[in-house]
């Protein structure tokens, strides 16, 4: 028999494409935040880091409330052909949800300690607000928001709560890394469960190395 | 070349209400930290909004609230020296240069006049160094540079010198000076420093909590800064309430004394300035007997703190500041002060 390498496969499409997902969403949002008034920027903020703080099978309950195949918005969706409930992509709905308040809170961080002066001295030279955002902004920027990428990415590759209530878990349609971990020890497997646990293991290591030796090569490259 | 300010905006505790032209040369906000000086360059500049009023830069309106009209900072070409120069600190001097030259779509030209610069502002050599690897002279020069070149009507500078050590900060006030000369465009410069708002500028404008106070050529407003606060700014370290008796006398009820003044006083006199400097032994106007109190030494010059006689207890001592090689070997009994010196403060 083959080997089943179908939770590898799908952990890292989800975890990749709601990693991008996340990224833009996340710089949006903690860049319109941070321009809010303060009273809709506080609400904001909570709604927004709530899914941070909630156990991930809450998140769940939520996204099957709303996006259930019997649930209007889920029964709207439908109609397009769009299904999130027990499907791999539903994956990166319950992912995304879950990482974003990751990516969304230290790029509001970066940006609050962000020298608006530079932003000032652009806009008076001439430079259009694009411009500033893209080339100094958010190379400014740039460390807060790579953590909070690796830490989105991270998350979403381990997420587990949310994503086996919303879509499960099928051997090659819906498991990922983390649900087959569970599948397998469930089922006495231990040896899978221990394979994929090491799988898992190597990815995040892989991941932070690399993250860190990106660092120290930009901090050689600024000093000399 | 004329800059027209008329606003007003709310700040805090109090509310920015400035109405000034700045034309021909150097001008110089001149105020304590806090007094909304800056907060009137970024109005100008248009990265703050005023609640009210306008601003016309050579007959160009930049903001007119009646008329709606607000242009983002982009179109204003005001050039804008930000006190810690703003270099962007991921691009080299030359990007960063080249920031200044974005509306100009020419390679060649842009390579040309960022060439141009660099040898104006001695930058030669250090293109391809970032900001964090430059000195404080060169930081500021950079950002100059990357200001001039992109062709500004009107240049603010926002405390220039305060981020820079003060050896350098003569020798880099002289090269300004020259600079700015040559540029020939109008600069209104915000400082709270009397000496480099003194040394560079053509017109000062004194700003207390939001307003100004007077706006006069830089020798007239030293020589009659026209009211208390003005007055304080300016250096006057000699301040007592005062009320006029006859065209050309005063009578100074805290110090027990009444000064001859060479300027006729005027109704609402509120009180006289006497500067530190002007004091000497050998004046025979407005003499009084004196009695030392006090001395401070500095590098080059001596204070030396007196009351007058009969000077109520409750009256600080009055300053008199010398060089030493003035200094007499024994304190004078009597202390003049020409007339002329006698600055007339009204409310």
């Amino acid at each position: 028999m083959r080997f089943d390498w179908y939770p590898l496969i799908n952990s890292l499409r989800i975890a990749a494409i709601s990693c991008v997902l996340v990224f833009f969403a996340g710089i949006f949002f903690a860049y319109y935040a941070a321009k809010l008034p303060r009273t809709i920027k506080g609400i904001l903020d909570v709604i927004l880091t709530l899914p941070m703080v909630l156990p991930p099978t809450v998140c769940g309950y939520f996204l099957l409330v709303i996006f259930g195949a019997r649930r209007p918005v889920g029964m709207f969706l439908s109609q397009f052909g769009i299904k999130f409930a027990m499907t791999w992509y539903g994956g990166i709905l319950a992912a995304a949800v879950v990482a974003f308040p990751l990516m969304y809170r230290t790029a509001r961080g970066a940006f609050e300690s962000f020298d608006k002066t530079l932003a000032y001295s652009g806009q008076t030279l001439g430079l259009s607000n694009t411009y500033i955002f893209w080339r100094i902004r958010m190379p400014a920027c740039r460390q807060g928001i790579m953590a909070g990428t690796v830490l989105a990415f991270a998350r979403a590759l381990g997420e587990y709560g949310a994503t086996s209530m919303l879509i499960g878990y099928t051997p090659g349609k819906t498991a990922t890394i983390s649900t087959t971990v569970y599948q397998l020890w469930r089922t006495n497997d231990e040896k899978g469960a221990f394979f994929w646990v090491m799988i898992n293991l190597a990815i995040s290591t892989v991941v932070l190395l690399s993250v860190n030796m990106l660092e120290a090569r930009q901090k050689k490259a600024v000093k000399s | 070349m004329s800059l027209h300010v008329d606003i007003t905006k709310q700040l805090g505790s109090f509310t920015l209400d400035v109405d000034f032209t700045a034309e021909n040369g150097i001008t110089s906000l001149l105020g304590a930290s806090g007094c909304g000086k800056s907060m009137t360059l970024k109005c100008i500049a248009g990265i703050e909004r005023p609640d009210e009023g306008m601003i016309e830069l050579d007959g160009r309106v930049l903001f007119d609230s009646e008329k709606d009209i607000n242009l983002p900072p982009q179109q204003r070409r005001v050039g804008y020296l930000f006190q810690n120069y703003a270099l962007f600190p991921n691009m080299t001097v030359r990007q960063n240069i080249l920031c200044g030259l974005n509306r100009e779509k020419d390679r060649a030209v842009k390579e040309r006049r960022m060439r141009e610069m660099l040898q104006m502002l001695q930058l030669e050599g250090l293109e391809n160094r970032k900001p964090a690897q430059l000195s404080g002279g060169q930081q500021q020069r950079v950002a100059l540079a990357r200001i001039l070149v992109s062709d500004p009507q009107l240049l603010l500078l926002d405390e220039p010198f305060s981020a820079l050590d003060g050896h350098l900060r003569d020798s880099l006030k002289v090269e300004m000076h020259d600079l700015l000369e040559h540029f020939g465009r109008e600069v209104l410069m915000v400082t709270h420093d009397r000496n480099e708002a003194y040394n560079m500028s053509r017109d000062i404008a004194v700003m207390d909590r939001g307003r100004i106070l007077a706006l006069k050529p830089t020798k007239a407003l030293f020589a009659d800064p026209g009211s208390v606060q003005a007055a304080v700014i300016t250096g006057c370290k000699n301040i007592a309430k005062a009320r006029k008796l006859e065209e050309f006398l005063v009578e100074v009820p805290e110090w027990s004394i009444r000064l001859e003044t060479k300027q006729s006083v005027k109704e609402g006199l509120c009180a006289v300035g006497l500067r530190a400097h002007y004091f000497s032994p050998t004046s025979q106007h407005n003499r009084f007997p004196v009695r030392f109190t006090e001395e401070m030494e500095e590098p080059f010059e001596t204070i030396i703190q007196f009351r007058y006689e009969g000077q109520s207890p409750d009256s600080p001592p009055v300053w008199w500041r010398l060089t030493k090689d003035r200094k007499p070997a024994q304190f004078p009994e009597e202390l003049g002060i020409s007339p002329a010196n006698i600055l007339l403060l009204y409310e």
